[in-house]
């Protein structure tokens, strides 16, 4: 499966709460970032977890976002960012360039 | 009313308020050693009988309370348990009397 996104594409990761493994932690979940790099492909660790280790190989990247995107009450630096780890299927083509 | 129970998972805590973190580095019991061991022979690729995902999923099992009150290795431990039985190595029968039987020596050796 090739990676759809490339490094500085605008994304927004999912906001879905299934019960499950997620591997995209809660607080990032519907923020807006920028691809930061392709982080590899891995077998699809939400499978994994129920034991099925022929899961499907899935890419990985690692997405930058603002801090002051991600908190709301953020009295830090304006220009602080966070690196978070998301695989491909949380994250959506954001078509906003304001991030 | 909207009833949501999965919105957001006790251990999935990043951006929550917090206390203090406690700095201090502590030694392991032997028995913590032994479960970080068996963890890594457990996962290894040949054969492969439990993921290291699979024990995070039954660490997020726990219940909050649960998950508070025990230690990281006492988490782990519950999870590789489980995760063996799910995969049909362990069967609780056997759990059960091996269990007795090292209680039984433990009352034995510390009477």
């Amino acid at each position: 499966m090739n990676a759809i996104f490339n490094p500085g594409d605008p994304v927004q990761v999912r906001k879905g709460s299934p019960p499950g493994h997620i591997r995209t932690p809660f607080y990032i979940r519907g923020c807006r970032g920028r691809i930061e790099r392709i982080a590899g492909k891995y077998r699809n660790p939400e499978e994994l977890a129920f034991g099925r280790f022929d899961a499907p190989i899935v890419p990985l990247y690692r997405v930058r976002f603002r801090q002051q995107d991600v908190w709301p009450d953020y009295l830090g630096n304006l220009e602080d960012t966070l690196d978070v780890e998301i695989f491909e299927f949380w994250l959506e083509p954001s078509n906003l360039n304001n991030i | 009313m909207i009833r949501d129970f999965t919105r957001r998972s006790h251990h999935d805590m990043g951006g929550q308020k917090a206390g203090q973190i406690k700095q201090i580095e502590h030694d392991y019991e032997l028995w913590e050693k032994r479960v970080d061991a068996m963890l890594v022979l457990l996962t290894s690729k040949s054969p492969k009988l439990m993921s290291v995902d699979q024990l995070r999923k039954g660490i997020e099992s726990l219940p909050p309370d649960a998950y508070e009150k025990m230690t990281y290795y006492e988490r782990w431990i519950f999870s590789i348990t489980q995760a063996l039985q799910y995969n049909g190595l362990l069967t609780t029968e056997e759990l059960s009397l091996k269990m007795e039987d090292v209680q039984s020596r433990y009352e034995t050796e510390t009477a």
